[in-house]
């Protein structure tokens, strides 16, 4: 049951919202705009780098709902901690697991639910939240795709003033070849409410060709906290987008780690908007690229409000011939005064055929501001590697060594100790593939 | 003299500076040698070289750990045919525990997949932080991260311990160290004395040589030894001072 990505399709699926006008309408408005943008160039400036030859759109499909054997297979493959508040699970686009809410979540109001449940049940929600941010750093063509397919995906809400201290788990797997997917993460926390989401997204099988282009936004409302680890763990024959937007009140901390490592090509673009006085948001990312992969990092740190605060750090380490692109801007209007903003990007070579490009920015218009942006490329430090040879570590697993604990500084930054485990193991056994 | 570190006519040189001219040392298992002598002599230069460190050239001259060829070996190779150097500065490894660290070093030194018994590791690794005075908490710290001079030294005692070599190379570690962590690192290595391991302490003052005692001390100026004798020298070499060796030991 497979049919090609075209205007028919299109138009059919998206008559199963006709229930809902405003999303079925928001569908159509995606189509027609993927429609008309041109795919990206190597010459646009916000694709600099960036392999814009490989990228392709062609020859994708929906698929339909698994067999019971590889929902059962893939289920059991999906409880990376062990004790989430909650845990979806979403195969080639389609929500296959989606447990009750424990009662003293559900009666404080929490929502946890796949966002074609949560389209049904909280239509409005979803309206005044989702994709009100266009793309802006590059990715306009691939999240109006997203918008035209869009279906499936988490949705989390917390009330004000709930505080939930164990993680909800939203894991999204590709299981048939040439399949499509568009995941949606919108996660909400009101005033004061706290809360936690792991994002997985894995392929059922490695060599599996896929699309996914998946899209975040993230709330967090006064005082709130979000914490957000997004693990893309695709195979590696995938292409994989994401476009985020974290957007932070007034004194709202929200942390995002992201952890890269499959996709032949994973493009991240990440805006962060605070938009309220005290609001601190930061932005990690790790990866290890290997083979022929290309990680691609766009990030914006947007300072609409003073007296506030982002941090940004990406650390990338690359083997074989991968390559990493990192580009990131802060921008400060004018009256977000005594703002500090930081972005650092760190690379490190572990093949001489591998490259990595950096292309920090600052764009500051007040002028009380403590900001900076780094960036540095290098191989591992020789008296560092020399120390673990002479102890008689060999080579590959000096460096490995180094390589992990040169990711570490981010791992840290994960505050589910649990999740921060399986993360270190997933880059544990890709450094052994 | 197979069981013994033999060093026979080293010639090693860094950049176009020749450093090691005609060196020759022999260090029988069961014995701790000290090498004594100014700085810029070339002491560090022989740890490193005998370690197998990728900046230095060795030009001539062989070195023998029990008869097994050590020089041109990579640094790996050296360390688990049995040599160790215990660092004068030992480098920071961000994001690598102690733990990691040494596991990583003790199962370099097992047969390839052979299980790793970590709570037989742990239970020795706790012991020997004990005797050293090392608070357990180490073993999580990131190496030699923020360490005091006296912490990493002990740090490098502690590796030695766990990894048992046949020969240590202990490169000026009484620098740094204050008196009690320099009798808690002594203390270490007397520990290990035995018929098993054969120890060679570079210092550049007899201070250490009160707590560790060498059964034989030599005096190295200008890239070999111009002298050796009991461990009476270091004393007569402290009380002469380092132009006695550059006026007489020298030229003679």
């Amino acid at each position: 049951m497979q049919s090609p990505l075209d205007s028919r399709l299109q138009e059919a699926e998206t008559q199963r919202f006709a229930t809902q006008d405003w999303f079925a309408e928001l569908r159509r408005q995606g189509w027609q705009q993927f429609s008309s943008l041109p795919l990206p160039k190597r010459t646009d400036e916000k694709w600099r780098f960036s392999d814009t030859r490989s990228l392709s759109l062609e020859h994708f499909c929906l698929a339909g709902v698994p067999s019971d054997e590889v929902v059962d297979r893939l289920i059991a493959q999906s409880h990376f901690i062990s004790r989430p508040s909650g845990l979806l699970v979403h195969i080639d686009g389609h929500c296959v697991l989606r447990p009750a809410l424990a009662p003293e979540l559900a009666t404080q109001g929490v929502k946890f639910e796949s966002f074609e449940d949560a389209l049904r049940h909280h239509p409005a929600l979803l309206k005044e939240y989702i994709l009100k941010h266009c793309a802006g750093l590059g990715g306009e063509k691939f999240l109006a795709l997203h918008q035209a397919w869009l279906r499936s995906g988490t949705v989390l809400y917390v009330p004000k003033n709930v505080e939930i201290k164990q993680p909800f788990v939203s894991v999204h797997w590709t299981a048939t070849e040439g399949v499509a997917i568009f995941p949606h993460t919108l996660v909400i926390a009101e005033d004061g409410a706290k809360v936690t989401l792991h994002d997985f997204q894995c392929s059922a099988e490695p060599q599996l060709r896929a699309l996914a282009i998946s899209a975040a936004d993230l709330y967090a409302g006064k005082g709130a906290t979000i914490s957000r680890l997004a693990v893309q763990a695709w195979g590696l024959a995938t292409q994989s987008f994401e476009i985020a937007n974290t957007c932070g009140a007034k004194e709202s901390l929200i942390t995002s780690v992201n952890a890269a490592l499959g996709a032949r090509r994973a493009r991240l673009e990440n805006t962060i908007r605070i938009q309220g006085e005290g609001a601190d948001v930061r932005l990690y990312g790790i990866s290890v690229a290997t083979g022929e992969q290309e990680f691609d990092q766009r990030t914006l740190q947007v300072h609409d409000a003073g007296n506030a605060k982002s941090d940004l750090l990406f650390k990338n380490v690359l083997l074989d011939k991968a390559r990493t692109i990192f580009s990131g801007l802060i921008k400060v209007a004018p009256d977000a005064q005594r703002t500090d903003a930081y972005q650092t990007n760190r690379n490190l070579l572990l093949s001489p055929e591998a490259e990595a490009d950096s292309l920090p920015g600052l764009e500051i218009e007040a002028n009380d501001v403590k900001c900076s942006h780094g960036a540095t490329t290098g191989q591992v430090n020789p008296e560092e590697l020399f120390y673990l040879l002479a102890r008689g570590i060999p080579l590959p697993v000096a460096q490995e060594l180094l390589a992990e604990g040169f990711l570490e500084e981010v791992l840290a930054k994960v505050d589910d100790e649990e999740a921060a485990a399986v993360v270190r193991e997933m880059f544990r056994q890709k450094f052994h593939s | 003299m197979a069981d013994s570190l033999i060093i026979k006519n080293l010639n090693a040189s860094i950049g176009d500076r020749q450093i090691l001219k005609n060196f020759s040392l022999t260090i029988p298992k069961g014995e701790v040698h000290a090498i004594m002598g100014p700085n810029g002599t070339g002491k560090s230069t022989l740890a490193k070289v005998l370690a197998g460190h990728p900046d230095y050239t060795v030009q001539s001259g062989e070195a023998t750990l029990d008869g097994q060829p050590i020089l041109g070996q990579e640094p790996d190779s050296i360390a688990r045919a049995g040599l160790f150097l215990a660092f004068q500065y030992p480098s920071e490894i961000p994001g690598v525990t102690i733990a990691n660290f040494i596991r990583a070093a003790l199962i370099a030194r097992q047969e390839k997949g052979a299980p790793f018994d970590a709570k037989a590791y742990y239970a020795e690794l706790y012991a020997k932080m004990d005797a050293l005075k090392m608070d357990r908490k180490f073993t999580s710290r990131f190496v030699n991260e923020g360490f005091s001079g006296g912490e990493k030294k002990r740090c490098e005692i502690l590796q030695m311990m766990m990894l048992k070599p046949k020969y240590a190379v202990l490169d000026e570690t009484d620098s740094g160290l204050d008196i009690d962590a320099l009798r808690i690192v002594s203390e270490g290595v007397n520990h290990m004395r035995g018929p098993s391991i054969g120890c060679l302490v570079i210092t550049h003052y007899q201070r250490l040589l009160e707590y560790i005692v060498p059964d034989r001390v030599h005096i190295m100026y200008d890239g070999h030894i111009v002298h050796s004798g009991g461990k009476e020298l270091a004393v007569e070499l402290e009380a002469k001072g380092y132009d006695w060796v550059k006026k007489e030991l020298a030229s003679a």
